[in-house]
């Protein structure tokens, strides 16, 4: 990025800290752009004369006489077609050895949608993965989560619903992204014959941490254009929002903000709330959905990012290996998609919310058969047929290896019922039973 | 106001939206000035004075802002609108009509008008020439969506005031002159149909605030037959994420007996308001024929909306609450969520370098939201009318933990707490409202027992306790067959758990998108309440534990076809008739 003619070069840093520098300065705007002796920097505090710039590329190496200049307007991105197909890091600028984009420059993290011109979200979005389309249904305009420890397959999983779900374009945010993931996305993407629709902004590990506070709003920008300019179908992908939240409050504690729970800002609600709200169905049909990845350590969802996420966001996904199976499942318990509301029964077949209560309500009943089992105590014969429900049940729709269209979930669902329970204990409405109970032969 | 006598200032210092101005002239707390930036106006608000200095909280993105532009102070608070036109809008928190902004995306200073200007209304004059009048008196009214809304004396006036004349019955625009009224000194004051107030000064323009003691239907069994809350009553809904709070307080906004509701979204989900904009519209009003959305006034301040205008929308909201009260209706505020507007406090003390108390958030949290939930109330007014604002509240407490300051501040002040257990989340008992946990104070008020013995009958109560009470016992009698294993301990611990499982089943459970079984009037719950308790007065005989589930399934499964049935309908009769004829299979001889 280019500086301009006549721009006043300060050369006198007053403090730097580990991630921001302050120095005196007259006509900066809040959140204005500058550069420190090259890095990227950004305006964060204003006390009179007195500005602090929060650096992205840290402070390692600045002298207190660095050249600072100051260019006059907050962070853009040039929008256009040409981002389809192409690799950016959190700056925008090209990773993978191409031009560099032309096109409208863009602030990001610009302004909300007036809620009134939303439009209610009402597109299923259909992965094939039963423990999603079954019992969470995504919908276009949702944001939505996996709660997974690191060691899960939830990029994987990520990708593929990704690939499956139709969408016009897909726009990667990766943060702290290792090199390994990077290129793991990368060739799924390429190999699915997908690369045309995929724009991706990545920070790998490699890169300083305060950089990744750009990546969303720069996809979610780009996703803007698209969803907005060109009434497309937007996915977008970011991993791993807890990284991102680990950079917030990594710059809030450089200036010396109190922090809140888990030594997170006060503000994390706020910072977080803003990106997961772009997330929006316009009625002209243009739509962005964000599907991310919050990693927990080990498994603690009340710990302030999950928490906090999970206020935010429609719902969340659980994965979770099930070792009566030896497969990965989408936990049904802890999984909600709030959306679901919205199409199943209505997009899909009348039967759909009940076949799923009922399916999760009696997954729940061998759960507790199994702690009876577990704690040495005899089953009833109700029990026992939990016992093998539940597994039937996550073997045929709860693995993520299942690709099956809704119908044929439901059927499962129907046969899994007969084959194990009575119509009194399954306790559906009976104009649903008589319709769709399987017949014996 | 004379040009001169206007405080103004220039911007010293920005930190996100608090903004450090030094002032020529006085400034008062709470004081709404304008930054002037490039020509778009930035509302803010004074919340610190410190010598010359005014700290403010900018109700907008602040973003460019630069130290030395021109702010401009107006004298007054923040302050609502208040006349016909309210109802079925869509405010944000500082009531800029929503709909009437320009554009897909919010844009800084775009403040639309609250009420519109051009719409005739049909005037009925209520006072007459002579009366003595007060404040919040009525003069006249209009027809505002079959509301009869009342036009009254502006709640600003101070002391007596006479009537020297009110306009005849006709049609005028809210900013017309309806009367004119005559203080003490004999000044003409001329009155429209339009009022300012500040919104963080409680309206209390009426004669007394008794005790409540009036049943407020909701439709949900768990909270009208267990946990009832009243008219004029205060409670609130913690819960984790996930657990159906906002699922509830929808089906409160639907279902519950008020004449109008305002909902306060309250750094939420925009799409959860979009529900709203699009269903409420199309829901008919059981009470008035008409939609849903008439009687609704919506204050929308989503998360991702300035968060300082966040903690303003739900005084906007109580405040628009006030008004309809002091027209002698019965009004429903719900909002969603406090914690959010207790985060936005939270971030604006940790901007200005507030010594934090616990969690950081400021030290005064629990007297403001106790001072908050003391707005809601039954009242009498002037004229021996009465109203109501009923609140219902709900908070997000960090980690699903109630021991922490938001829960326990509101704990304090609200009288109905409705927990939201994720355990009863996870196995999809919804409403997931624990029914041990939580409690209603108004049960224990004489006021209200009185008033239920009166509408429902005698022994409501004493069942009402009896089934607390066999909870209880089931949950204990599970946790000993869950101990002692099933075939450790008697069969009758076995049909305890049972029995408490069919209060739960039929009762507490409620399928909130169900057409028939979503919304419970009070005669049907009642009848409801009678099925359960004589299964649970029923003696039964078993052979072996073994028999009780499958039996109490099938029981549980007739009493559930019947809440799925339209009440007293063919089909409700015959599962009630198959309900008796299970029970008596195993009754003891």
């Amino acid at each position: 990025m280019e500086t301009k003619a006549f721009q006043k070069i300060y050369t006198k840093i007053t403090q730097i800290t580990k991630a921001t520098c302050s120095l005196n300065a007259e006509g900066v705007g809040y959140e204005e752009l500058a550069s420190v002796n090259g890095r990227l920097a950004q305006v964060v505090k204003i006390q009179g004369q007195n500005v602090t710039l929060q650096i992205f590329g840290g402070t390692e190496g600045i002298p207190s006489n660095a050249e600072v200049t100051f260019y006059g307007r907050p962070p853009v991105i040039k929008v256009s077609d040409d981002l389809a197909g192409r690799f950016f890091n959190s700056f925008g600028l090209p990773i993978d050895g191409g031009p560099e984009v032309e096109g409208d420059e863009r602030e990001i993290g610009g302004p909300s949608v007036n809620p009134v011109r939303r439009e209610q979200p009402s597109e299923l979005i259909a992965t094939g993965i039963a423990g999603i389309d079954l019992n969470n249904t995504l919908v276009t305009g949702q944001k939505i989560p996996f709660f997974a420890d690191p060691d899960q397959p939830f990029n994987e999983v990520m990708a593929m619903v990704a690939l499956r779900a139709k969408a016009d374009k897909i726009i990667l945010g990766g943060m702290g992204l290792t090199n390994d993931d990077y290129l793991y996305f990368k060739n799924v993407f390429d190999n699915a014959g997908a690369l045309d629709r995929i724009v991706s902004f990545v920070n790998t590990t490699e890169d300083p941490p305060v950089e990744r506070l750009l990546v969303p709003d720069m996809a979610l920008t780009a996703a803007e254009y698209f969803a907005v300019d060109k009434n497309e179908n937007v996915l977008v992908l970011l991993t791993d929002m807890t990284l991102y939240a680990d950079a917030l409050s990594i710059v809030s504690n450089r200036m010396d903000q109190i922090p809140s729970k888990d030594s997170m800002p006060g503000s994390l609600y706020s910072d977080l709330a803003k990106l997961y709200e772009k997330a929006v169905q316009f009625p002209e049909g243009g739509s962005i959905t964000i599907i991310a990845v919050t990693t927990l350590s080990g498994g603690d969802i009340t710990h302030a990012i999950p928490d906090n996420t999970g206020y935010i966001t429609e719902g969340q996904l659980f994965l979770r290996r099930d070792t009566e199976i030896g497969k990965v499942i989408v936990d049904p318990f802890r999984s909600l998609s709030r959306l679901k509301q919205l199409v199943i029964g209505k997009k899909t077949r009348e039967d759909h919310p009940q076949v799923m209560n009922t399916a999760v309500r009696l997954y729940a009943d061998a759960a507790n058969a199994r702690t009876k089992l577990e704690n040495g105590f005899d089953l009833t014969d109700y029990d026992e047929r939990t016992l093998k429900f539940a597994k039937e049940y996550s073997n045929k729709l709860l693995a993520i290896d299942v690709n099956i269209d809704t119908d044929t979930m439901l059927n499962t669902g129907w046969e899994l019922f007969s084959d194990n329970f009575t119509q009194a204990e399954v306790g559906i409405r009976k104009e649903m039973t008589d319709k769709y109970w399987p017949r014996k032969k | 106001m004379k040009e001169n006598n206007i405080t103004r200032g220039k911007v010293t210092g920005v930190i996100a939206n608090l903004v450090m101005v030094d002032v020529d002239g006085p400034v008062s707390q709470n004081e709404i000035c304008y930054i002037n930036l490039e020509g778009v106006r930035l509302m803010a608000e004074v919340i610190k004075v410190f010598e010359k200095r005014a700290y403010i909280q900018v109700f907008e993105s602040t973003r460019g802002l630069k130290v030395g532009t021109d702010v401009e102070f107006t004298r007054g608070m923040l302050e609502v609108t208040l006349g016909p036109g309210i109802l079925s809008r869509n405010y944000d928190g500082l009531q800029h009509d929503l709909n009437k902004m320009d554009g897909v995306f919010l844009k800084r200073g775009d403040y639309t008008a609250a009420l519109d200007d051009k719409k005739k209304w049909t005037f009925k004059p209520l006072a007459k020439k002579g009366d003595q009048v007060l404040a919040g008196d009525w003069l006249g009214e209009v027809n505002e969506n079959e509301q009869p809304h009342k036009i009254m004396v502006p709640f600003k006036f101070e002391g007596k005031y006479k009537v020297k004349s009110v306009a005849d019955e006709g049609e005028y625009t809210v900013n017309d002159e309806i009367a004119v009224l005559t203080d003490g000194k004999n000044n003409e004051v001329p009155v429209t149909m339009v009022q300012k107030w500040p919104v963080k000064i409680p309206i209390k323009t009426y004669r007394n605030k008794p005790r409540p003691f009036k049943l407020l239907e909701t439709g949900v069994r768990t909270m009208d037959t267990l946990n009832p809350i009243v008219e004029g009553g205060t409670g609130f809904i913690p819960g984790p994420f996930g657990s159906g709070k906002t699922v509830l307080q929808h089906a409160i906004s639907k279902q519950a007996e008020a004449d109008i509701v305002v909902v306060a979204a309250c750094g939420e989900r925009a799409n959860e308001v979009v529900e709203i904009f699009a269903e409420f519209p199309e829901i008919d009003d059981p009470r008035t024929g008409r939609k849903l959305m008439e009687r609704t006034t919506i204050i929308a301040n989503t998360s991702n909306m300035p968060v300082a205008a966040r903690e303003a929308s739900v005084y906007t909201a109580m405040t628009l609450s006030e008004y309809y009260r002091a027209m002698g209706l019965k009004v429903l505020l719900l909002a969603d969520s406090t914690s959010r507007w207790a985060q936005a406090l939270r971030e604006m003390s940790n901007r200005m370098e507030e010594l934090p108390g616990p969690d950081a958030f400021p030290m005064d949290l629990p007297a403001i939201i106790s001072n908050f939930y003391s707005r809601a109330g039954f009242v009498y007014l002037n004229n021996g009318e009465s109203g109501s604002i009923t609140f219902i509240g709900t908070v997000s407490p960090a980690g699903g933990n109630l021991k922490e300051p938001v829960t326990e501040s509101t704990k304090k002040a609200a009288r109905c707490f409705y927990a939201l257990s994720q355990q009863r989340a996870d196995s999809k008992r919804y409403p997931a409202i624990d029914p041990i946990d939580s409690y209603s104070k108004y049960i224990e008020y004489p006021e209200l027992q009185d008033y239920i013995k009166e509408k429902i009958s005698d022994t409501w109560v004493d069942n009402v306790m009896l089934v607390k009470n066999i909870l209880i016992r089931g949950k204990e009698a599970s946790e000993q067959i869950n101990i002692l294993g099933d075939d450790g301990v008697p069969i009758s611990y076995h049909v305890d758990f049972w029995k408490s499982e069919v209060i739960d089943f039929i009762i507490l459970q409620q399928d909130a998108f169900d057409p028939i079984d979503r919304s419970c009037p009070m005669p049907r719950q009642k009848y409801m309440l009678d099925k359960v308790l004589d299964v649970y007065n029923t003696e039964f005989e078993f052979e072996s534990f073994e028999e009780v589930n499958p039996y109490f399934k099938r029981i549980i499964n007739e009493l559930k076809q019947m809440n799925y049935s339209e009440f007293e309908s063919e089909q409700f009769k015959r599962h009630e008739k198959e309900l008796y004829y299970i029970i008596d299979e195993k009754k003891s001889k």
